[in-house]
């Protein structure tokens, strides 16, 4: 019997808790809420009852009169345009002239305490002149009357109109043994973090202001701030508490994040504002309800010629990350598959709606569930296993797709294997009795993205640095931002795994624009990949300089020592050495306290066409679930009862944390199948609560077996790539071809929900189309 | 504006009395007038449970309750739950087993489950899930927390 190779790390592959765990479960973690400053005024928000307005004039006289009021603002106070994207900017902190939809802010109000600024915001009169209202994307696609905003295109309200074409999709089409087409309509959904939006900003005489806010991404906040206060970003300190989830509804910079920063300008004390949790749904940012038409084509065998793509997105009011979003309906759609001509327009319409923006697994989650029922039923038409059909167009390692995405590793080929073996799919896929299914689907997301917003090219995506004084604790500073997914404890694991220590000596700096260096924060699934290569290069250059210190020494040279745990020693003699803090000591004889930092940028790739950075990524995850579901054919009610996530990550790093990743992802993805929707009637959202928008209760999850196949990746650190986004895309695939596989009936909408299922069943059943002999 | 009368209850284990007036809801008078910031506020409206307490023991959402109806009563909060040094075994359990993620409903699992297993010490995987029914999780897919009250009921065989 061979002996087990030892661990290659002594930390990272392991299951390591969070390192603010004990803060976590204490209720000590402290969150932007739990922040109390002296003097502290509450901020209140008036927001728009007007799907779409002109606002004729706001008379806030009797608001600024009430007693205990320090400051009412209206729009023209801040006018300058912002947005997440550099490209389009159409937001502003307070409506100026329109509201756009039903909850924009249309004034602001900082008071002593909540029931006078309550009252305030009730004095505030506002004279508007109702417009148009465009509740659905399909009535902005052509010249409207009163465009939602002067920059849609050409009259309409299309904000952005992504056009592609790479090979010749029609010729394929002509020559392909099967085609299928499968239009899809889904219903928004919200990321519903537990923590509500909340920001403290307090502007102080010395010329500085400092502003506390659950974000994402600290550092785009700090820019937007500058940008509409008009102060230098210097001059502003943003800190990020402990965030309480986001799943990217925190990543824009959010209007009361500036309005908060504006009242306390105005008042020159420190101002709260709290969103509460009807106001976050408004705030929404959440995934794009979306109407896609996917057509795909394939030879006998069943190997891909072609996608043909629309995609009509419905933005909502504002631009928010729509652009991104416009292209990677399209682009995302392709991998993990090899497809050699595709063809793809996309647009993106702004509606009097609540913004629609970046959420979990961003752009890549209602298309690829199209595109995999699609691929679902070319394999049946085609006689051809659904495994085996994935398998023969799987896109080789070292490859470049048909838009010129570099891909480097992929275990897509182990993924299919395991999650194949381990589900039993053979014994089970069409064999399980009529109400019982097996279905199975695919992913495919960037671990991070090459193209990023505010990027200056030469500038890293990522910096971290360490500070060492004599105490032998490692400080470590980076703007990356830790939102509950674990990068804390990653950054840690890797400064101590590198330099060798006791994973207590680190102490992840909570981040502060002052003192941590600029990572672009929690998005695209950028952290492990960019923060942890950036954190590799920092400690691997405090390595240096410690093992150069033990050297002089230990009188050898360095390249004869090794770092073990709390100690570097000589290669073959483990007697000779010093432990880390002698060598600490002697290094800090020559410098005083050690410091180091670390950075890592993307390497440019891509192709040179317009929008060819779209979806650049310097790697990709890939994923394969299989779901097992029964089907009460009655009720229509059904309960996925396992899913078999095969997921490649490269090295899953803190294996806790990727589970963790996993499971969540399932459960949001499971919630996007079986009921959660934004409800509209008209422009008006009806379920703002999460009594209304149900997440998915303990009971309704899954059994999961987790199987992590993943080869190391050239580029990521220590081999590793994404996990916190791509685990969610396969899961509603997985789920919608189950449903077919139970009772035969394809569910091209989302959500699922139970009274279409019975639907579905009655009208094959009236169809005489039997299914498992039902 | 009504002066605010006083109110007597015991805040984790130690008589008390505020001044609190008629309308103060229990949610506000821990977390902005006692400082008790551990318990937090996720919805104000009984719907997500990132507020839950323990009033005479029974797990109760103070974002729904009047502080009025404390009186006489024994309120206990997560700072009430924490042993003074170091994590009670669920609280162990919730960090070992990854139970916790962004952290924000932590602290209304662990008071939750603190119930739960005092009532019940070893609870099966049903009984759990129904205990935690009116909590909510966006991070874990609760896998991972019924898992951590599963095993810190074993650990107190």
């Amino acid at each position: 019997m061979a002996t087990p190779s030892p661990p290659k790390y002594r930390l990272l592959g392991r299951r390591i808790p969070y390192i603010e765990g004990p803060l976590k479960v204490t209720g000590r973690a402290e969150y932007t809420d739990d922040i109390q400053r002296p003097g502290m005024l509450v901020g209140r928000l008036l927001r728009s009852p007007w799907p779409h307005a002109r606002l004729r004039s706001i008379d806030v006289s009797a608001a600024r009169a009430l007693p205990g009021v320090y400051a009412v603002l209206t729009g023209e106070r801040y006018p300058t345009p912002f947005g997440v994207l550099p490209i389009t900017h159409d937001e502003t902190a307070i409506a100026v002239d329109k509201s756009r939809y039903i909850g924009d802010i249309i004034a602001a109000v900082a008071a002593t305490d909540e029931r006078t600024a309550e009252q305030a915001i009730s004095l505030i009169r506002v004279d508007a002149e109702p417009l148009p209202e465009y509740s659905d994307p399909r009535m902005g696609t052509s010249k409207v009357g009163e465009p939602i905003h002067a920059r849609g295109l050409l009259g309409t309200n299309i904000q952005k109109e992504v056009v592609q074409h790479f090979g010749n999709v029609d010729a394929a089409f002509a020559h392909a043994a099967h085609t299928v087409r499968v239009r899809g309509n889904f219903a928004g959904v919200t990321h519903a973090f537990t923590e509500p939006l909340a920001t403290i900003a307090e502007a102080t005489p010395d010329g500085r202001l400092t502003v506390w806010s659950a974000t994402q991404v600290p550092h785009y906040l700090h820019r937007s701030l500058s940008e509409v206060l008009g102060i230098p970003m210097h001059r502003i300190r943003v800190i990020k508490p402990e965030v309480g989830g986001g799943f990217g509804g925190k990543s824009d910079p959010l209007p009361h994040e500036i309005v908060c920063a504006a009242l306390s300008l105005e008042t020159g004390r420190p101002v709260k504002i709290l969103i509460d949790r009807e106001d976050v749904f408004y705030t929404n940012h959440g995934r794009h309800p979306t109407q896609n038409d996917v057509r795909v084509a394939t030879d006998s065998e069943g190997n891909i010629l072609a996608y043909d793509i629309d995609a009509l997105i419905d933005g909502g009011a504002w631009s928010s990350f729509g652009t991104v979003t416009t292209y990677y309906n399209g682009v995302l759609a392709m991998g993990p598959y090899r497809v050699p001509n595709f063809r793809y327009r996309g647009r993106r319409v702004y509606t009097t709606k609540p913004p629609s923006g970046a959420m979990r697994a961003h752009g890549g989650t209602n298309i690829r569930y199209s595109v995999e029922l699609a691929l679902d039923m070319i394999a049946e038409a085609a006689g051809i296993d659904p495994f085996d059909l994935r398998t023969r167009n799987a896109l080789p390692p070292n490859s470049t797709t048909v838009n010129e995405f570099r891909i480097t590793s992929t275990s897509f080929l182990k993924c299919l294997a395991a999650a194949r073996e381990k589900s039993g799919w053979d014994a089970k896929f069409r064999k399980l009795p009529y109400g019982r299914g097996v279905g199975l689907g695919c992913g495919f997301y960037i671990s991070g993205s090459n193209s990023p917003i505010h990027f200056t090219p030469k500038m890293p995506q990522s910096t971290v640095h360490l500070k060492v004084d004599m105490d032998g604790g490692i400080a470590v500073h980076s703007m990356q931002a830790d939102i509950g997914q674990g990068s804390n404890t990653l950054l840690a694991m890797i400064v101590a795994e590198v330099l060798g220590v006791d994973l207590e000596r680190v102490h992840v700096q909570r981040v502060d624009s002052d003192v941590s260096p600029i990572d672009l924060g929690s998005y695209s699934s950028r952290v492990t990949f960019m923060m942890g290569n950036a954190a590799r290069a920092a400690a691997e250059q405090l390595r240096s300089k410690l093992v150069a210190a033990a050297a002089r020494q230990l009188g050898r040279t360095p390249d004869a020592l090794e770092v073990v745990h709390e100690r570097i020693q000589e290669k073959g003699h483990p007697d000779v050495g010093v432990s880390f803090l002698a060598a600490l000591h002697g290094a800090m004889e020559t410098e005083g306290a050690l410091t180091a930092s670390g950075s890592y940028n993307t390497s440019p790739v891509g192709g040179s066409f317009k929008g060819a950075r779209a979806g650049t990524a310097p790697a990709y995850s890939f994923a394969a679930y299989v779901a097992e579901t029964e089907v009460d054919v009655e009720t229509g009610e059904y309960h996925v009862s396992k899913i078999w996530a095969a997921f490649d990550c490269g090295r899953a790093l803190n294996r806790l944390a990727v589970e963790g990743q996993i499971e969540g992802s399932i459960h949001m993805g499971l919630g996007q199948v079986m009921g959660e929707s934004m409800n509209y009637r008209g422009s008006r959202l009806f379920n703002p609560s999460l009594l209304e928008y149900k997440i998915p209760m303990p009971q309704q999850m899954p059994d999961v077996e987790i199987l992590l196949v993943g080869d190391d990746d050239p580029e990521g650190p220590f081999g590793a790539k994404e996990a916190g986004e791509g685990p969610l895309i396969a899961t509603l695939p997985s789920i919608g071809n189950s449903l077919y596989d139970a009772v035969g009936v394809r569910f091209t909408d989302l959500p699922i929900t139970p009274d279409k299922v019975l639907k579905g069943i009655d009208q094959r059943r009236r169809e005489g189309r039997a299914w498992k002999g039902n | 504006m009504s002066s605010p009368d006083p109110l007597r209850f015991r805040l984790n284990g130690h008589p008390l009395e505020v001044g609190c007036e008629s309308p103060r809801i229990l949610l506000d008078l821990l977390r902005d007038d006692l400082g008790l910031t551990g318990t937090k506020r996720g919805c104000d409206l009984g719907t997500c449970g990132c507020c839950t307490v323990l009033v005479d023991g029974r797990p109760t959402l103070s974002c729904l309750t009047l502080a009025r109806l404390a009186e006489g009563h024994d309120v206990t909060t997560i700072e009430g739950v924490t042993p003074p040094n170091g994590l009670s075994p669920i609280q162990r359990a919730f960090v070992e087993l990854g139970a916790t993620q962004c952290g924000f409903c932590t602290p209304g699992f662990i008071v939750t489950a603190t119930a739960l297993l005092r009532d019940s010490p070893h609870p099966g995987r049903e009984e759990i899930e129904r205990a935690i029914s009116g909590n909510l999780c966006r991070c874990t897919g609760y896998r991972k927390i019924v898992e951590a009250i599963e095993a810190a009921g074993r650990e107190t065989l």
